[in-house]
């Protein structure tokens, strides 16, 4: 077990640092430099380029490019990023107060998510009437098909500007929560849906479950303590996946609901060509994706002592 | 009563009075004002799409940006949007030296800034010499200062601010948001400071909170009684508190607007005015001030060097049709390279207008003749250059595809190369394009000499011509009639020799629900917020 630990940590590591590296080198490869972006804003305003090559000078754009990955990469070692570029903030403290934005976001979305979702697989696969389960089924694949653009928007139309239920800005209070986890929630639901409920028939053929079955339990017993224990993990295993969506997810429902986040962060980073708000941000994604996918790995052997043991092999 | 987003504005006069002539366009008359008194109090909620970063009105360029920071500081002077002429704001009284190097300023006494400090000839002195040293990020500001010599404290309330060079231009410059004046100890800050926590200044609202790419919420300044002679209501604002929301996406924008969870919205599009049209929203419309949208040919491209070439693509480009197409309504096909909103525009428009004939005959002429493809060619090259525009605005790329389908009908062939805003300050530097799309707000019409004078930035890449003397001169004077006369002549060469190809004015267009009033443009076409009230 203590290996298994050892070895994931390690490629956890690896995988930050490929990360890092990766973005350095396409950022480093665009035409154009944040420290124009600025100047520029849009018009043809003259800038003079003396004053401009002080500022790249400053940011030390003007050194050799290995010379400025391993700077970058010898402070972000100890956690910072250098200033942004654009504001001439601290690139931790814009991400400091963008995480717990999107953090709230993500864990609402996530957790409507496993529930309608994973409440769908059950009553799908527990319901006699066959109308009904194909209903059913036939909701998650419309659910992964929907941009999430697209029902963000429609959500806010109907909800905020023609119900004045909620309000449409993610700023809100709680309430300003609900629109965009609702819509954050809907492409993770649909996956959790369509993976436990393919899981939940197989297990229900299982042997054990006819077994169970045989021995007198009931037939809501076999399906929620019996099979659905062992189904959910094909999609604990998705949810390093799922995660990733979100985060990718909350570019856009950050813009389409005003929610001052990492993803709105991320896009307006990149518009400017803001080198260390972007490194920033990406290290920070592949860090909660290592996290994520470190925790699914950990929790596994927990679950299915088999594969620890496979690996102490 | 039926909104009027656009006035159609009176037809240009020859030179009676001032530099401005046809500035009477701005469509910002209360469409609401049969309502009664106006009442103190309240807030005034207005979405904007973005946020620079930056709440430093000496530091910020963005429109979204100016509506909020322009409420936080007072100018020296102020400029009337109808005239185009200079008023008293923070001085009562200026003067300027013959050769338009030396401008006094004789400060209203009593104004003090949100940190409590007085206003003094010394705080002019220390706002101007820290702007040159702001950076690259206060480009509007440094340039209005180019050429600083220094500020001279002749006594507590008298500054005379001197410029090595004539620089006629800095009395409007005196006018804008970007030499609004700070307070001393916020001069001292760093510009990154400056950025993230504001800066003390005298104007009617303050800063009350600033969360990046969320809001930027003001609250009135108590005591406040120094406003803009333009102003109708003295002393304090009526609004308590102004909120600007930053809403990135346009539609949500729209929805807050029409559904009342904002009271106004910046950056209306063609597309979603008949919603909020429907909705009984007054749409605000004026045209900004400064170079109009333009197709900037790079005149070192040997393909440029020929005049008549260039004069084929200004005849060949149907600006009536542009306009009606892709802008908001009521927007103007360009008539000069300036707006005519700019003080000293003369409105060259039958030098602009569409004639394909003519188009081909000149291109006929320069030897170009039609290939098989409908392409021209000369000498087994093709007649085809690229356009660099950067996404800053929505209308961009339609605006010009209809340019390339309109170059196409004529044998021109247009090639369309997006590229990013970071890239378009580098390239322009380099020189290394055939032509770029864009345009530059400004009021005053020394815009031509920091955009065209070889001895400037020259943008455009001109040869050095009689154009340059011009320019020259009329930074040289502040006599209204004598610099328009230059103005106009810098004008006609440009649109004659087709330097550039005008295509379009920019028009700001504003959102604002029914029971908010006076809410109006300045002479920039950026609002002032002291006599808005909601009721």
């Amino acid at each position: 077990m203590r290996r298994y630990v050892i070895r994931r940590v390690a490629q956890a590591v690896g995988v930050l640092w490929a990360a890092y590296t990766v973005v350095f080198l396409v950022l480093d490869y665009l035409p154009g430099d944040p420290v124009a972006a600025m100047a520029g804003q849009g018009d043809q305003t003259a800038v003079d380029p003396a004053q401009l090559d002080r500022l790249r000078a400053r940011y030390g754009f003007d050194k050799p490019v290995l010379v400025q990955y391993l700077d970058y990469l010898g402070r972000a070692v100890r956690g910072d990023f250098g200033d942004s570029v654009a504001t001439g903030r601290p690139v931790t403290g814009m991400l400091a107060a963008a995480v717990p934005q999107t953090l709230q976001v993500t864990v609402a979305g996530m957790a409507l998510a496993v529930l309608f979702g994973g409440g769908l697989a059950v009553l799908a696969t527990y319901t006699r009437r066959r109308w009904l389960r194909s209903l059913l089924l036939s909701l998650p694949p419309l659910g992964v098909s929907v941009p999430v653009f697209w029902t963000g928007l429609l959500l806010v139309e109907l909800f905020s500007f023609r119900l004045h239920v909620f309000p449409a800005f993610g700023d809100d209070g709680p309430r300003g929560l609900v629109l965009p986890a609702v819509a954050l929630a809907i492409l993770p639901g649909a996956m959790i849906a369509q993976v436990l409920a393919k899981s939940l028939l197989d297990t229900l053929d299982e042997p054990y479950a006819q077994t169970a079955r045989a021995k007198g339990a009931g037939r809501a017993r076999v399906h929620l303590r019996h099979a659905l224990r062992n189904a959910a993990l094909p999609a604990l295993t998705v949810a390093g996946v799922l995660v990733g969506q979100l985060m990718a997810n909350s570019v856009v429902i950050e813009t389409v609901f005003s929610r001052n986040g990492v993803g709105r962060l991320t896009a307006s980073a990149v518009t400017a060509q803001d080198i260390p708000v972007v490194q920033g941000v990406v290290v920070f994604a592949a860090l909660v994706f290592v996290l994520v996918n470190l925790a699914v790995d950990l929790v596994y052997p927990l679950l299915d002592p088999r594969i620890a043991g496979a690996a102490a092999r | 009563m039926t909104p009027t987003p656009q006035r159609r504005p009176a037809l240009a006069v020859p030179a009676l009075t001032a530099l401005a002539l046809a500035l009477g366009a701005c469509g910002s008359g209360d469409g609401g004002a049969a309502s009664g008194a106006p009442v103190a109090g309240g807030t005034l909620t207005f979405a904007v799409g973005s946020d620079a970063g930056c709440v430093d009105p000496q530091q910020v360029g963005s429109n979204d940006t100016i509506y909020s920071t322009r409420q936080l500081v007072d100018s020296l002077t102020d400029q009337d949007p109808a005239t185009g002429k200079i008023v008293p704001w923070l001085a009562t009284s200026f003067e300027v030296n013959k050769a338009a190097t030396e401008f006094t300023f004789h400060l209203r006494p009593g104004v003090t800034f949100s940190d409590g400090s007085p206003l003094t000839a010394q705080v002019v002195k220390d706002n101007f010499d820290a702007v040159p040293k702001l950076g690259a990020r206060a480009v509007l500001s440094t340039q209005y200062l180019a050429g600083y010599a220094g500020t001279d404290v002749v006594d507590e309330h008298t500054a005379r601010v001197r410029f090595k060079q004539p620089n006629a231009q800095f009395l409007q410059a005196s006018s804008t948001f970007s030499l609004g004046l700070v307070s001393s100890a916020s001069t001292r800050r760093t510009p990154e400071q400056r950025c993230t926590q504001g800066v003390a200044g005298s104007g009617p609202f303050t800063l009350a909170s600033y969360v990046p790419n969320q809001a930027i919420t003001l609250a009135k300044r108590k005591g406040y009684g120094w406003g803009s002679s333009l102003w109708k209501k003295t002393g304090e604002a009526y609004l308590d508190r102004l909120v600007f929301k930053i809403v990135p996406e346009s539609g949500v924008r729209t929805g807050s607007l029409q559904s009342g969870q904002v009271d106004a919205i910046g950056s209306v599009g063609r597309a979603d005015e008949a919603a909020l049209k429907g909705a009984g929203v007054r749409l605000l419309s004026r045209a900004n001030p400064g170079l109009v949208f333009n197709v900037g040919l790079n005149n070192s491209r040997p393909l440029f060097r020929d005049p008549n070439v260039r004069r084929a693509i200004l005849a060949a480009i149907d600006r009536r049709q542009i306009a009606d197409t892709v802008f908001p309504t009521g927007t103007r096909p360009a008539t000069s390279v300036l707006a005519h909103t700019t003080p000293g525009y003369a409105d060259l428009g039958t030098l602009l207008a569409a004639d394909r004939a003519r188009a081909a005959a000149l291109l006929d002429g320069a030897g170009w003749k039609p290939g098989p493809d409908g392409i021209r060619a000369k000498d087994g090259a093709k007649l085809s250059f690229a356009v660099s525009w950067a996404p800053v605005a929505a209308t961009n790329q339609p605006a010009l595809e209809l340019v390339q389908q309109q170059l196409k009908a004529v044998g021109v062939q247009v090639e369309l190369k997006q590229i990013q805003v970071a890239q378009l300050t580098r390239l322009q530097q380099s020189g290394d394009y055939d032509a770029l799309f864009g345009n530059l707000t400004r009021a005053d019409p020394d815009i031509l000499r920091g955009t065209f004078s070889t001895k400037g930035a020259n943008t455009y890449k001109l040869a050095p011509s009689a154009l340059d003397g011009l320019l020259d001169r009329q930074a040289a004077t502040l006599d209204a009639d004598e610099r328009a006369g230059y103005v106009k002549q810098a004008q006609e060469t440009l649109v004659r020799d087709a330097y550039v190809a005008p295509v379009v004015e920019l028009q700001t267009e504003l959102g604002v629900a029914k029971k908010v009033h006076d809410l109006d443009f300045e002479a920039s076409s950026r609002v002032q917020l002291h006599d808005t009230w909601i009721g």
